[in-house]
């Protein structure tokens, strides 16, 4: 928050580097108007040929809900995962030094440009029965393809570059002479880490996992694959769109959508409050 | 910087307003060119034949917006329809595929893709852009038998050697047997198999409808996966090896052994089937505009001619004309095969009782739902 500030006192200094405020904002009002804004008001409006106890009965028909809940606990699931593994590898990126680095690095990125229905087949494929891997875990009791285990799995693989890009920067600017002036007071590695690092990782922790949960939630490519769509069980909410699309039934798939849309919202709503009020007391 | 929030709002619906002018007036301007590029073409055409006797047509392009698993029949037939087309009447014509699930593809259509023909796999899917104004009443009946040039049946994939012991459709519900089949809220062919199962139940118990209803209940308790389309199945089938049992287009089935082996899997046939009709139209309204009318229908009608027969057979579909019948009646064994009519009616009332949300599939899922 406080960032932004600067930019706008800056900005506000004469000389500017680009055109006058009218002109940048009339530019930013009509590309969030095209790309974001006017997509989503379609939305609503194709669902105003619901009435509103259409609406809600579509909105919470049993299987609907289990869906919402197979989507909203897995990408929470992953995300929180996430959160974990990539704060270990934006560390391990940041502090260490090792051949190969740049190319791990890149490797990140890969999940975002990777069609995630390719990701979704390569999955299914190293994690059903006979899959590499799957073979290996089935005989032991563990089934990861076709379960809610097989979609959080999915759903990390798509979710890790938020984290470590999100964490990554914040840790290479934290202050090293912090960290050795709490190992010189005393402090152990423990102790240095809890009460020095962590508090600065905090709030880009909870952006990147919320990033992450959205992304999650919203999944359609790479979960179709693994999930195996079982309704009730493992049968995620964009799947279900699709399939009242499928029958043509354009105002009950928004509907679904829109319910989906304001869950995500208020997630993200609640964790970026989380994450104003985390970098107010680290401060 | 109140001020300059205001004049930066109005700035930006400004601009947003010019862009939308901007694109109605590009529209019009394309529709001209349109007009004007047609109107010389159509002069040379007419110069083209006061000199030579033999008007030849400016080459034409038709669209084919068609489902999945018949990719490798169309691209056959293209080439023989552009042959045939051009010997009948000197023009040149090349035609578009284009391949997706059947409803999806319809969406397209319904969404402005300008399809000449469409080729889907469900009547359903045509009578949705009918009900949109693309295509007009009573396209059904435009082509001989229901205008499905060709057809196919549901049948049943099996490993090598039929380990479960698998012949007919109540083995698919014995202890242990796990079945293959994509979903019928989002597959064409899914429908198909479930209306298949369906009816062999209706057959043998008294055409007793909640009997069929459990019997089919049952059977997608032996579904472990349910695939979004009947590729995906064939896949989880046939590469990651999940199942005793893959439900199939007949098609889809041979073309799995074809490109798989007949090492791997055999194909067993039910007693009973159903007659799977996957049907074809000319989009009215996008042929008069583009005025490929004449071409279009030519390019369906000679589905039905010997040679088209011969690729459909080739392709796995069932073909439609005596003689090619009975050339091919040893690729195609003789099944009890009864019609959607038959025994459900019209696909609007198929689709309403069995898979819209609320129907007999949802309940399946469903214990007790609405």
């Amino acid at each position: 928050m406080n960032r932004s500030m600067n930019v706008t006192t800056t900005a506000a200094v004469p000389r500017k580097v680009l055109p006058g405020f009218g002109l940048t904002m009339g530019y930013s009002v009509l590309y969030l108007s095209l790309v974001v804004l006017l997509p989503l008001s379609a939305l609503l409006f194709n669902s105003t040929g619901l009435s509103w106890a259409k609406f809600w009965d579509i909105a919470t028909d049993p299987r609907v809900l289990a869906s919402y809940r197979v989507s909203l606990s897995t990408a929470a699931m992953a995300a929180l995962a996430d959160a974990f593994l990539g704060l270990l590898l934006a560390w391990v990126l940041v502090r260490y030094e090792f051949p190969g680095k740049r190319i791990f690095d890149a490797l990140i990125d890969l999940p975002f440009a990777l069609p995630t229905a390719v990701a979704g087949v390569s999955l299914t494929a190293l994690y059903s029965q006979n899959g590499w891997i799957g073979s290996l875990l089935e005989p032991l009791g563990l089934k990861i393809a076709f379960t809610p285990l097989g979609i959080t799995l999915a759903l990390m693989f798509i979710g890790i570059p938020f984290v470590v890009r999100t964490v990554q920067p914040v840790l290479e600017d934290l202050d090293r002479d912090m960290e050795e002036a709490s190992a010189t007071l005393g402090a152990g590695r423990w102790r240095t880490f809890r009460s020095i690092v962590i508090p600065e990782l905090i709030p880009p922790l909870l952006t990147g996992f919320a990033l992450a949960f959205a992304r999650g939630i919203g999944e359609y490519g790479s979960v179709v694959f693994i999930s195996g769509n079982m309704p009730m069980r493992t049968e995620i909410a964009p799947l279900l769109i699709m399939s009242k699309l499928e029958q043509f039934d354009y105002a009950g798939a928004t509907a679904v959508a829109l319910l989906l849309l304001l869950i995500s919202f208020l997630m993200l709503l609640v964790i970026n409050t989380l994450q104003r009020w985390a970098r107010k007391t680290s401060r | 910087m109140k001020i300059g929030i205001k004049k930066g709002l109005i700035t930006g619906f400004a601009l947003l307003l010019t862009a939308g002018l901007a694109a109605c007036g590009n529209n019009n301007a394309g529709n001209g060119a349109a007009a004007a590029t047609d109107a010389p073409a159509a002069s040379n055409a007419a110069g083209a034949a006061e000199t030579t006797k033999a008007p030849a047509k400016d080459p034409v392009e038709l669209l084919n917006v068609s489902y999945d698993p018949t990719r490798e029949l169309y691209e056959n037939y293209n080439k023989a329809f552009s042959a045939y087309w051009e010997k009948e009447t000197g023009q040149k014509v090349t035609v578009k595929q284009s391949h997706g699930g059947s409803g999806a593809q319809s969406r397209a259509v319904q969404e402005g893709l300008e399809a000449d023909v469409v080729t889907l796999a469900l009547g359903y899917d045509i009578d949705a852009l009918k009900d949109k104004g693309l295509i007009n009443e009573g396209w059904e009946s435009k082509f001989e038998h229901n205008s499905s040039p060709y057809t196919s049946t549901i049948v049943f994939l099996v490993r090598k050697g039929n380990p479960k012991g698998i012949k007919d459709w109540p083995d698919l519900l014995k202890a242990g047997v796990e079945v293959i089949t994509p979903n019928p809220k989002t597959s064409g062919g899914a429908r198909w198999n479930y209306l298949a199962a369906w009816g062999y139940a209706l057959d043998h118990n008294n055409n007793d409808e909640a009997k069929a209803q459990e019997f089919v209940q049952e059977l997608f308790k032996h579904v472990p996966v349910l695939d979004t389309g009947a590729r995906g199945a064939t896949t989880t089938f046939v590469e990651r090896g999940i199942g005793d049992v893959l439900i199939a287009w007949e098609n889809e089935a041979y073309l799995s052994i074809k490109e798989l082996g007949p090492d791997k899997f055999e194909i067993v046939n039910p007693s009973e089937s159903i007659l799977a009709e996957p049907p074809v139209a000319v989009v009215d309204k996008v042929a008069d505009k583009r005025g490929t009318r004449e071409v279009a229908e030519a390019y369906l009608k000679y589905l039905y001619t010997e040679e088209g027969q011969k690729i459909a057979a080739d392709n796995y579909y069932r073909p439609t004309l005596e003689s090619v019948k009975e050339e091919y009646k040893d690729k195609f064994p003789e099944i009890k095969l009864f019609t959607l009519a038959d025994k459900f009616g019209t696909w609007k009332e198929t689709q309403e009782k069995h898979f819209n949300d609320g129907g007999i599939f949802d309940k399946i899922y469903v214990p007790g739902g609405k």
